[in-house]
């Protein structure tokens, strides 16, 4: 350095002091930095990685398939088909519009589905799925298979969908599934995390949603890696759930659609049980309709048809319904009155016409009289005076116990919906529900059938069942399930004196084969197949006294809604009882002219297990079988291609 | 100082000056930015573009620029010190005025083959002129009140500018850039320690106007500032950046998690991972050895930028490269503080790293300026 500025050297000096000193501080903030990024990626590494794996790592649940279900011969009833569906991916289409445009060209969409579609497009991500067309056939999705190279982000997807193949025969025992509402969820407390699953189909009514748990299984779950905004990268691994379990019903498909055949169009229902172990082998109730409307998603049209309907086909009437048992209670207040001791089966009370009891006159289905009736006569031509008789001696609580004995006034516990309890009325009851005294004149319209005592056709069945056999027989619909065996219903002797159950076993017996029996036309004459029943026309309003001088008694004069039902019961064979029947026809009118018939058909069809031969039944009655048996053939189910598919 | 008292004899000249070069400077600046092209790679899931490839274009640019620089003596860069700053200013207003108006909210200009920020020029042109006017001023007058105002109204014009914007990040670096320089110029201890307790008393009047209707800063920077004091607050919201940038760096661990196998920044958890965020993806993928790497190569640039400055007798030289070698630390110390949740989440990006035209040729060119004192060092 040759020449040196004036104060260079200074001004140098403090330039490098001050320069170690910034410098010396930046390095130190350098050190400070490094200590934090060992705090955080050395102390804390755990931590973080742990938050990373979070963030990264997605679980998505696969929805397990619904067990199905069968019938007591692996039948199928319910079961899970492939449900296409066709969606569309926003980013993958490109030009959306065009690209919906050429696919409606080839498969039928609703313009409705497109917009809704398009709406939903524009809210959601561009990698999501969405949903164009539901329950596409198989033969639309080919088409859009060929033509892939037109139909950029068009894909279709498979689900499982639940599907009766039975149709209407089913519909009030197993019900329906539906997609899961925010009313479903609700009611559940704590409800699985399946539920979530858009789309997810749950039991609504009937077995379904009350075997829910069991059908239902457990979801499986798929571990996805996701990125920021959701987009699945791909899959980690994969556990597949449990699908749910199958049930097997006790029912008999061909049965059961036969006893829906037979009901027609009728407001009716029937129950056919097996008197062995309580099997229910069918549980039918008209009219019906189709379970797979519902799982659809069914049209306010289509729905207003049904709850519009005065037959009222959503009803399951046969075990929701109660009725009036009529006649058909006889058999428990003649049980009552021998086992108490008041009578013997000897025993006769004189039937005038009418029985006069507290000045109110209470008359007897046959005006002239029936005379000295027995129990064997009463049950056999029904007459009422005898049961006023007996009644009004064996009093309210002894019948209502009998009635409870026989299964009646019971809720019987079975997997459907809304199953009634009926009623057998007591002093005690109608203390507290009506605030007023029992009167005698109560318990003369209970030995009837009539005033308070209520029943449903399942419940006249397992009552029919118990004095046929004696024992404490239970209803049971579930057979199995996933192969295992459930409890059977035979039940435990009911402790009656042989000899009581024997007396009103027989005049059950006189009444469809005695000349005089109410049933008579309506036997069975195959003599190893003889019937035992009992009718009953309980009355669905009071005959004013208006009414009967006027004369008006016939039902065929008054409006379908006020006609009396008709109800029947039976169990065949009477040497050694397999089933017992029990059919209500709302106004029907006659129990025997009605109900009887039916129940007859329904009787031999499961007794032979199929069409019975025309010689069972009496000769005038064959070309009119005949016939109608022709006709319900044809509403058969064609089950060979079921058979085979489960092959 | 003038050029006239350089001795020519001490003073390579010619090609020579090629020899003089700080070469390990020069290296140390491409392995720096050799990890940006590295980093920019593996954010675009391992391909060149859109990222990699035009970083690498823009450092050759800024590599040739920097030696272009270099070659011309520093004298030269000393006497147009005052027309840098000017038109620095210059453009400043012009966005100020015309950017906002006519292109929107932005700040930049566009020259056509690259977007020029005039606030990344300032960063270095204010230098310049600080270092300029303390050469230029007696070392008796640096803490004269008069001569102390001077340069304070000089970083305050820019910085206000730049505020407006609004830049704080920017902002920040120019009032503690030109800071340091007045201070590595001399000026007494006294006026720092007041600024100081007055930034401090005016931090506290900013909390205190929060919500009034005399409020100081922006809603949005009051909520950076919440959320940098608590991420966890809102953590899907503004505390989203800083959450997921923790998260990145933490799950590197020692070694990290392997070169393209970082999940938070392959699967865009990270926000602007390829800019301001691009640290984060370095340690999440090469963990604690990687980050301390590159902390190290840039303590490396900060230590020869200083020695090269400590020996140089030349004051305008001395103060250029140490005012240069504390912006380029305040860059990285600010991005840092940011990522690792030290500082609140501001706009600065990690130099030489980051994504971007503007920053990356500014700071070449500054580094050729380094490099020119470097080379004209009276020897």
């Amino acid at each position: 350095m040759s020449r040196k500025p004036r104060d260079s050297q200074g001004s140098t000096r403090k330039v490098t002091r001050r320069a170690a000193l910034v410098g010396g501080l930046q390095l130190g903030f350098m050190g400070i930095l490094a200590a934090r990024m060992r705090h955080l990626q050395v102390d804390q590494a755990d931590q973080f990685r742990l938050l990373a794996e979070e963030n990264r790592i997605n679980m998505r649940l696969i929805p397990p398939a619904r067990g199905e279900i069968f019938d007591r011969n692996g039948l199928p009833i319910a079961r899970n088909e492939p449900a296409y569906r066709i969606t569309i991916v926003r980013e993958d289409a490109g030009d959306v519009e065009a690209v919906i445009a050429r696919l409606a060209r080839l498969i039928p969409l609703d313009p409705a589905d497109i917009d809704r579609a398009m709406s939903e497009m524009k809210r959601s991500a561009p990698f999501l799925p969405i949903t164009l067309a539901e329950r596409v056939s198989w033969e639309d999705v080919s088409k859009i298979a060929v033509n892939t190279p037109a139909l950029p982000g068009i894909t279709p997807d498979v689900g499982l969908s639940r599907y009766y193949p039975l149709q209407k025969d089913f519909a009030h025992v197993v019900g329906y599934v539906g997609p899961v509402s925010d009313y479903d969820l609700s009611k559940i407390e704590d409800p699985d995390q399946l539920l979530r699953i858009p789309r997810f189909q749950i039991g609504k009514v009937g077995l379904e949603a009350k075997m829910e748990e069991q059908l239902r299984g457990s979801a499986g779950t798929r571990r996805v890696e996701v990125n920021a905004v959701g987009r699945v990268m791909r899959e980690l691994d994969r556990r597949e759930g449990e699908p749910g379990a199958n049930i097997q019903l006790t029912t008999d498909v061909m049965l059961q659609n036969y006893v829906q055949a037979r009901l027609g169009d009728e407001s009716a229902a029937a129950v056919v049980i097996d008197t062995t172990n309580g099997d229910l082998l069918a549980v039918g109730s008209a009219p019906s309709f189709d379970p797979n409307l519902f799982v659809r998603g069914i049209s306010v049209s289509d729905y207003r048809a049904l709850t519009q309907n005065d037959h009222r086909p959503l009803a399951a009437k046969s075990v929701q319904g109660i009725y009036p048992p009529g006649s058909t209670f006889k058999m428990v207040v003649a049980l009552a009155g021998l086992e108490a001791g008041l009578i013997t089966p000897d025993d006769t009370f004189w039937c005038g016409g009418y029985l006069e009891v507290s000045n109110r006159r209470f008359h007897c289905w046959k005006r002239g009289g029936h005379g000295h009736m027995n129990v064997t006569g009463g049950l056999r031509e029904s007459c009422d005076v005898f049961f006023y008789e007996l009644a009004s001696r064996v009093g309210i609580e002894k019948i209502s116990a009998m009635a409870n004995r026989m299964g009646l006034g019971i809720r019987h516990d079975l997997p459907l919906s809304a199953v009634a309890a009926g009623l057998t009325p007591t002093r005690a009851w109608k203390r507290e529900v009506h605030g007023q005294d029992w009167l005698i004149g109560d318990t003369v319209n209970a030995s009837i059938g009539q005033g308070y005592v209520l029943a449903s056709p399942l419940q006249l069945a397992v009552m029919t069942a118990r004095i046929a056999t004696g024992r404490n027989v239970t209803p049971r619909l579930i057979k199995s399930i996933d192969g295992v065996e459930q409890p059977s219903g035979s039940g435990e002797s009911l402790g009656l004196n042989p000899r009581h159950l024997s007396v009103v076993q027989g005049g059950m017996y006189e009444v469809s084969n005695s000349r005089k029996g109410t049933g008579y036309g309506a036997r069975i004459i195959a003599e190893d197949m003889r019937m035992a029943g009992k009718s009953g026309t309980s009355q669905v309003r009071n005959i004013t006294a208006a009414e009967r001088a006027a004369g008006v008694t016939s039902n065929e004069d008054l409006p379908w809604e006020r006609r009396d039902h008709a109800l029947w019961v039976d169990f065949a064979p009477f040497d050694d009882p397999k089933v017992a029947v029990a059919v209500v026809v709302e106004h029907g009118s006659g129990g025997s002219s009605v109900a009887a018939p039916i129940a007859r058909d329904i009787t031999l069809q499961a007794l032979f297990q199929g069409d019975p031969p025309l010689d069972a039944y009496p000769a005038k009655d064959r070309d009119r079988i005949a016939e109608q048996q022709e006709r319900l053939r044809a509403l058969r189910p064609d089950l060979s291609s079921e058979a085979k598919s489960r092959a | 100082m003038s050029y006239l008292e350089y001795a020519v004899k001490t003073t390579p000249s010619g090609f020579r000056k090629v020899f003089y070069l700080n070469w390990p400077l020069a290296l140390l600046l491409t392995a720096v930015a050799s990890v940006g092209f590295l980093q920019l790679y593996s954010v675009a899931g391992g391909s060149f573009s859109p990222w990699a490839e035009p970083q690498m274009k823009r450092f050759a640019i800024g590599l040739l620029a920097m030696f272009i620089v270099a070659m011309v003596p520093v004298w030269f860069w000393r006497n147009v010190s005052g027309v840098a700053y000017g038109l620095s200013l210059l453009l400043l207003v012009f966005v100020e005025f015309f950017g906002s108006v006519g292109m929107g909210a932005q700040r930049w200009i566009d020259l056509g083959f690259m977007r020029l920020q005039p606030s990344e020029l300032m960063k270095i042109a204010l230098v310049m002129f600080l270092a300029a006017y303390y050469d230029w001023l007696p070392l008796r007058k640096v803490s004269h009140p008069v001569f102390v105002m001077i340069p304070v109204i000089i970083i305050l014009v820019p910085t206000f500018l730049v505020l407006k914007q609004p830049d704080l990040g920017t902002a920040i670096l120019l009032l503690t850039g030109g800071g340091a320089v007045m201070f590595l110029a001399g000026v007494h201890w006294a006026y720092f320690v007041s600024v100081i307790a007055g930034a401090v008393g005016l931090v506290w009047a900013v909390f205190q106007s929060r919500g009034t209707d005399w409020q100081l800063i922006k809603d949005y920077q009051f909520r950076r500032i919440d959320t940098f004091l608590d991420p966890s607050m809102d953590p899907l919201g503004a505390g989203y950046h800083i959450t997921q940038s923790k998260i990145a760096l933490g799950s590197g661990g020692w070694t990290g998690r392997g070169y393209m196998q970082g999940t938070q920044s392959r699967l865009n958890f990270l926000p602007e991972k390829h800019t301001d965020f691009i640290f984060t993806t370095l340690a999440e993928e090469f963990g604690f050895i990687g980050s301390v790497s590159l902390l190290a190569l840039y303590a490396l640039v900060m230590v020869f930028c200083i020695s090269s400055a400590m020996t140089n007798q030349n004051r305008y030289a001395a103060l250029l490269t140490l005012g240069i070698a504390t912006t380029f630390f305040l860059f990285l110390a600010v991005n840092m503080s940011m990522v690792m949740g030290l500082a609140p989440v501001v706009g600065v990006p990690l130099p030489l790293v980051s994504y971007g035209g503007s920053a990356m040729l500014v700071l070449m060119l500054a580094f050729g300026l380094v490099q020119s004192a470097h080379v004209h060092k009276p020897r």
